[in-house]
């Protein structure tokens, strides 16, 4: 018999592949859930510009200086596709920003570690968008509509980056022995807290069983978790480098790597703002905030200008 | 403040409260600019196609920005810019309504019509 329940046909729709819109009716606790994972993705986006920007204006030669340009600025669009994404279940942008500004929101953790070296950006291209595109691609089969169309759209974008990244690691892995020291030092930083991006083990994290059941997410923590060491475990011999985790091992009957115990204090205390870098990345967006208030006000008024110019 | 969400956008402007229209807490001020729909030709030939949305002053900005955002590999070579509030739509809930009829005319396709194979060009 045909149900009326719209939390039953709600999930009827989900099951059947059916993407929801907009204006279609949808429980709350969804809408809360997007809501939140969409705003806090498209914070990352913005924030992750920071560690990035601090290397434009010394990036090593021209060519690196452009494609580190266009990168940083594909991030700002990625964040606005994904700010135009959360406005549609009904949060004004203000709000988000406002929201980030203040503290209450978050980002991701990854960008509260500092880019000491130019080996840096490239230990951030190869592993954190390598980590990032595994779940961005997974999201590109998210239930909800827009989220779904942001996330392809980002998608196409992203390849570059992670392998602009892993070209940077190459050069310096033929270079010098101190070029190589640089490029196995940022491996060694970027690591774990790469490991840590995929959040909570499946058994501590809350919001995976109903997210799974709403195909919000595809694929749980762990399981994305596994397929990034899988891939990066294989990578890195190209490099001629290593990973930082003795007990890094191919296991032939689970037939994937086994890996040593993340470090989960570290991570939680990074969560709750006490990472190396948490004040500085909120201060250089509050700061950019406050000084663009200006910026925001004289294209208004111009704009009202030329309208009654018009009229 | 509880306020009723009357915009949701991606061109899904509805012209009252329909079902899927949520109650939610927001705070929005008539600070933040306009919302712009974007839709971009991505060759000679082919139609603007929705291609998402942007915050500006006006539409010169709207355009600008777009011209950032939606064409920076070679995407489009032309744009349109249209405010959101602009957009009507129809509702999820007339959806049978409208849609449904269309169902059980499939003597509108031209597959319908049983020909001998001996007919050429048809």
């Amino acid at each position: 018999m045909a149900t009326t329940d719209m939390g039953e046909l709600f999930q009827q729709k989900i099951d059947k592949e059916i993407k929801i819109e907009p204006r279609d009716w949808m429980p709350d606790a969804y809408r809360k859930t997007n809501l939140r994972q969409i705003s806090q993705h498209a914070h990352s986006e913005i924030v992750g510009m920071l560690p990035e920007g601090n290397w434009i204006s010394r990036a090593p030669t021209l060519k690196r200086k452009a494609i580190l340009l266009a990168k940083v600025q594909d991030e700002a669009g990625h964040g606005l596709y994904l700010y135009s994404a959360a406005e549609t279940l009904g949060m004004s942008r203000d709000q988000m920003v406002a929201d980030l500004n203040n503290g209450k929101a978050k980002y991701s953790s990854i960008f509260n570690y500092p880019t000491l070296t130019w080996a840096d950006m490239g230990a951030v291209g190869w592993l954190v968008d390598g980590a990032a595109i595994l779940n961005q691609v997974m999201l590109c089969r998210t239930s909800y509509g827009p989220y779904a169309r942001a996330m392809v759209r980002i998608c196409k974008e992203e390849s570059f980056h992670q392998r602009q990244g892993f070209e940077i690691l190459l050069v310096l892995s033929k270079g010098s022995a101190a070029q190589k020291a640089m490029c196995q030092d940022a491996i060694n930083r970027w690591w774990w807290p790469s490991l840590m991006m995929f959040g909570p083990k499946d058994s501590e994290s809350t919001n995976s069983d109903q997210s799974i059941q709403w195909k919000i997410k595809r694929k749980t923590n762990d399981e994305l978790r596994q397929q990034f060491i899988d891939m990066i475990a294989e990578q890195v011999k190209i490099l001629g480098m290593t990973l930082p985790d003795d007990k890094l091992q191919w296991n032939p009957e689970r037939k994937h790597y086994d890996f040593g115990e993340i470090n989960w204090e570290e991570f939680w205390n990074v969560v709750k703002g006490n990472g190396p870098c948490n004040k500085q990345r909120l201060d250089a967006r509050r700061k950019a905030h406050e000084e663009g208030a200006w910026v925001r006000e004289a294209a208004k008024a111009h704009a009202a200008k030329r309208l009654a110019k018009v009229a | 403040m509880n306020t009723f969400i009357r915009k949701c956008y991606y061109g899904d402007i509805p012209d009252q409260k329909g079902a899927g229209t949520p109650e939610i807490h927001t705070d929005f001020t008539a600070e933040q600019w306009p919302l712009w729909e974007v839709f971009i030709r991505s060759k000679q030939g082919l139609d603007h196609k929705h291609a998402g949305s942007l915050h500006a002053a006006d539409a010169k900005m709207a355009i600008e920005n777009a011209r950032d955002v939606y064409t920076r590999r070679q995407e489009g070579v032309s744009i349109w810019v249209v405010e959101s509030k602009h957009i009507h739509a129809t509702n999820p809930d007339e959806a049978e309504s409208l849609y449904e009829p269309a169902n059980d005319k499939i003597y509108r396709h031209p597959a319908f019509y049983d020909l001998p194979d001996a007919v050429k060009h048809m």
